[in-house]
């Protein structure tokens, strides 16, 4: 266990290496780069420019500027803000909490809703109700998650006036935890859509190939009821592959988050990376991307070690 | 001579292999429905805009706002007073332009890196399939984002970058197919004839992957048709007065409680046209997948 977890660490480090060159490398080689902004300051000369450079360290060589980046990274620097100088960390810290209320959210609905549909398809495989859940989850993966968004605004806010159009919190209000509720349903149900439906084609693929197995017909051989086979024997196995895709899924769930978080001007990690696009604001953004790196690395890594903890079968090597 | 004669009987092999995942790929009606659909969009986008009697970018202030189907706007008109079916038509051939465009040339580049890897082995595969996973720990439309807000938008740019964030899907699939054909007869024996790699890669593996390739291929095309909607939606794709369906949802937003039918057609031809792909991809996949090896 501890040598696969060293492993599993020294390949998590050489990709998290990786993504920091590929970020640094398209942010820094793009048109523009990040002296774009002071190159829109009127009344600045090209010495003024020069010196800026100069003084940010802009002017020398790519790879010596990433090395410096990457020393200071590792330090626990992870540089500040162009707009208002504060530390890069403490500005993503701030929008962090916000991210992850509405992606615990999503990932609550999606993992209950999800399971359910794909066990109950998987149980009445190729019944309407089978046929309907595959369908929809086909559609439902197709539907562009801003544009789900604004019907919802459009359907509960606007016509029935039942959910707020957005923000985390009335403004004002007294921040009561059934506000933030009221506030949070809309947003999380858009963004677990698309968590909903692959959670139950997994789950209904998972369940219909440990249905299948002996133990199940042993279970029912000796008389179980069938509710007991199902939910208790089947489903615990059927969900030992689903830890793994929690692990993988969580890129798509960030990614699907800052749109979400957009439409509902929900203020996130998502919107502070468009936010940061707008002002080019070079730290913030590799900072936000290296967070999100980070993020889908540890949970492939947090996957691998529950699975292996849950299924004895699985041997850690 | 002799080669064609003694080809002939794998020939006829291949083409009841064709014919069998015709007919599976037939049963599967949401696929053949999809096929419909693409078909239909793809015509309805080149020729509509000649049918209709107005123009996608004639301004008319004093039909701004007209709710479908208002003398003759048969979808209503936007807040400049322009026909909104027009605009759909013509951001259609935009929108799916950019989904194919960006198939073929992701599509093009995955295949290579996952022939080169899986064929060479090695650190060769080392490399390459770490930088495809470093590529997948982003969120697609972090990276997609980035690209598009530094350089100049375009069709041909945005094609561009969508494809640059498209491709790791078909490196794993094309690698992971390489891999298990890399040890069969047929290839070994290839390569005891003398065949040069580059042989071996693109005349015997890549002919025997091509069921995956192309499986992956469509739901590419899907992505890519929704990757390009939430740029334009995001505004750092097309840009007005060019339409895309994305940003046609852009203005849209504003008015969402005034003008619903801006924010709902859009949508619709977005969901229609990425569902239909992703039916034709899953299609494809029952029939091409499953049992695709030659024995």
């Amino acid at each position: 266990m501890a040598n696969f977890l060293l492993g599993r660490l020294l390949q998590s480090l050489v990709l998290l290496l990786i993504v920091s060159i590929i970020g640094f490398a398209v942010l820094h080689l793009a048109p523009g780069g990040p002296l774009s902004q002071f190159a829109l300051v009127p009344g600045l000369s090209k010495e003024d420019l020069a010196r800026i450079a100069h003084e940010m360290g802009l002017d020398r060589p790519l790879p010596v500027q990433y090395w410096e980046w990457l020393t200071r990274l590792v330090g626990g620097d992870w540089g500040r803000s162009y707009r208002d100088n504060q530390p890069v960390l403490a500005v993503i810290a701030g929008r962090l909490p916000a991210t992850l209320e509405l992606m615990g959210a999503a990932i609550l609905i999606s993992v209950f809703v999800g399971i359910w549909i794909g066990v109950m398809g998987a149980i009445r495989s190729y019944s309407l109700f089978d046929m309907l859940a595959t369908v929809g989850a086909m559609v439902a993966l197709s539907i562009p998650t801003f544009w789900f968004g604004l019907i919802v605004i459009y359907a509960f806010s606007v016509n029935l006036g039942w959910l707020p159009p957005g923000n985390r919190m009335t403004v004002g209000g007294d921040g009561s935890f059934l506000d933030y509720l009221h506030h949070l349903i809309a947003p999380a149900l858009v963004l677990a859509l698309v968590e909903v439906a692959i959670w139950s084609r997994y789950m209904r693929a998972s369940m219909l190939d440990v249905i299948n197995q002996d133990f199940i017909r042993t279970a029912r051989a000796k008389g179980l009821p069938e509710r007991t086979v199902l939910w208790h024997h089947a489903l615990r196995n059927a969900l030992l592959p689903m830890i793994a895709l929690a692990g993988v899924e969580i890129p798509t769930l960030l990614g699907g988050a800052l749109v979400t978080e957009t439409v509902f001007t929900w203020p996130g990690m998502g919107r502070l990376l468009l936010d940061s696009l707008g002002y080019r604001d070079y730290p913030v953004i590799m900072g936000i991307l290296m967070f999100s790196a980070l993020l889908a690395l540890l949970g492939n890594l947090l996957a691998d070690i529950f699975a292996a903890t849950a299924d004895p079968r699985i041997r850690l090597t | 001579m002799t080669t064609a004669a003694a080809l002939a009987p794998l020939e006829r092999d291949l083409a009841t292999t064709g014919n069998r995942a015709w007919r599976r790929f037939r049963r599967h009606r949401l696929a053949l429905f999809g096929i419909v659909a693409i078909v239909l969009m793809v015509l309805a986008s080149i020729v509509g805009p000649w049918l209709i009697p107005f123009d996608q970018l004639k301004i008319d202030i004093r039909h701004r706002f007209a709710p479908p189907p208002w003398g003759g706007h048969l979808f209503g008109t936007d807040q400049l007073g322009r026909d909104l079916l027009v605009r759909l038509l013509m951001a259609g051939r935009i929108s799916l332009a950019i989904g194919f465009l960006a198939m073929i040339v992701s599509t093009a580049f995955g295949t290579l890196v996952g022939i080169t890897a899986g064929y060479y082995g090695g650190a060769i595969r080392i490399v390459l399939m770490r930088f495809v996973d470093a590529m997948l720990c982003f969120p697609s439309i972090f990276l997609l984002l980035i690209l598009a807000a530094f350089i100049q938008p375009s069709v041909t740019t945005i094609t561009l970058i969508i494809a640059a964030t498209s491709w790791m899907e078909v490196a794993r699939v094309v690698e992971a197919q390489v891999r298990s054909l890399r040890e069969r007869d047929f290839i070994l024996a290839a390569e005891m004839i003398g065949a040069p790699g580059r042989y071996v890669m693109f005349r015997e593996l890549l002919p025997n992957a091509i069921g995956p390739i192309v499986v992956a291929a469509t739901l590419t095309v899907a992505r890519a048709v929704l990757m390009e909607a939430y740029v334009s939606f995001l505004g750092y794709g097309i840009q007005a007065p060019m339409a895309s369906w994305g940003n046609m949802l852009n203005n849209a937003q504003q008015y969402l409680g005034s003008a619903p039918w801006l924010a709902i057609f859009p949508g619709l031809m977005i969901t229609l046209s990425v569902a239909s792909f992703n039916f034709v991809g899953d299609g494809l996949r029952d029939a091409l997948d499953a049992r695709f090896d030659v024995k």
